[in-house]
């Protein structure tokens, strides 16, 4: 294959790109997000135990495993900015950090939403729930670090260096339930096989798919923002059919 | 099963709602935030270079 993937590096052509796929992966987010609740609250049973409550599960696991991911690869941009000096590897991990601790913070509310009528509590200081309340706090103090300090190179360098080190932490949450004897209950969908109804997973890995769709839309969309920000002083900015208009 | 039933939840219906609503809620708040941001920076540009063309 004659693409080179280098052209699409560089903010420039970036720009560009992430304008045309936005509204593909918005579309796409919408109809995934539209069969997942159909399925999650038409098709799939009442939980035998949990009754209608496990319902939360469909947002809860997602906005969870979105929250780990989307730090992980925000950590990774961020030390390809500093090892390589990209810029728009930075930029990437700057746009990542919001939708990152938004979903944190999902995961935590709709999970005290579920703790409360389960386990009586809405909140425990259980590894698994403060693991990843640390997650949101890496994610706040990733963008205020950033925020506070003028020359973007700099508050990039150190962003990724909080970032990298934050990574730890990810590893922590997903085998807190191993490691610790904790009130979170371990993963129910395991590789060797799962006791979960076939509906019920379905709708949990069609959320699934759907949230990351919608991280990949509105992380291109803040991602632009951001590089007509840093950009602003260039050429083609300036030539570009938006900015002249 | 009536629409009453189902928002009932049988009896969960405030942690599941709220679960969904305050997702919801915050999802349209972000996609608001930045197409916000998009249009406050497109306009800061626009000001930018007038104020250049005048010099």
């Amino acid at each position: 294959m004659g693409i080179n993937w280098f052209k699409y590096a560089a903010p420039t052509t970036f720009y560009g790109l992430a304008g045309k796929l936005v509204p593909w992966f918005s579309v796409a987010a919408i109809i995934f997000f539209g069969i997942g609740l159909y399925i999650g609250f038409f098709v799939a049973p009442t939980d035998a135990t949990q009754s209608e409550a496990y319902r939360i599960i469909f947002i809860h696991v997602p906005a969870s495993i979105l929250s780990m991911f989307i730090y992980l690869i925000m950590a990774g941009y961020a030390a390809l900015g500093l090892v390589f000096n990209t810029r728009l590897s930075s930029m990437m991990a700057t746009a990542l950090a919001p939708t990152g601790a938004l979903f944190a913070f999902i995961s935590l509310w709709t999970g005290a939403l579920w703790g409360k009528p389960m386990w009586g509590a809405w909140w425990v200081w259980d590894a698994r729930l403060t693991s990843e309340l640390i997650l949101l706090f890496l994610y706040l103090g990733f963008i205020a670090l950033q925020a506070s300090i003028d020359d973007p190179r700099r508050a990039d360098r150190a962003g990724a260096l909080l970032a990298i080190v934050g990574s730890v932490n990810v590893p922590i949450i997903y085998f807190s339930v191993k490691w610790w004897n904790t009130l979170h209950q371990g993963s129910t969908i395991k590789f060797t096989g799962s006791t979960m109804h076939i509906a019920m997973q379905q709708a949990m890995f069609t959320m699934l798919v759907a949230c990351w769709l919608y991280v990949i839309a509105i992380t291109l969309m803040r991602v632009r923002s951001l590089i007509l920000e840093r950009e602003r002083n260039t050429q083609w900015v300036n030539e570009l059919t938006e900015v002249r208009a | 099963m009536s629409w009453t039933e189902f928002f009932a939840m049988n009896g969960y219906g405030l942690y599941v709602w709220g679960a969904y609503g305050v997702t919801l809620l915050l999802l349209i708040i972000e996609i608001i935030t930045v197409r916000h941001k998009r249009t406050t920076t497109l306009r800061q540009l626009r000001l930018m270079r007038d104020a250049g063309e005048e010099q």
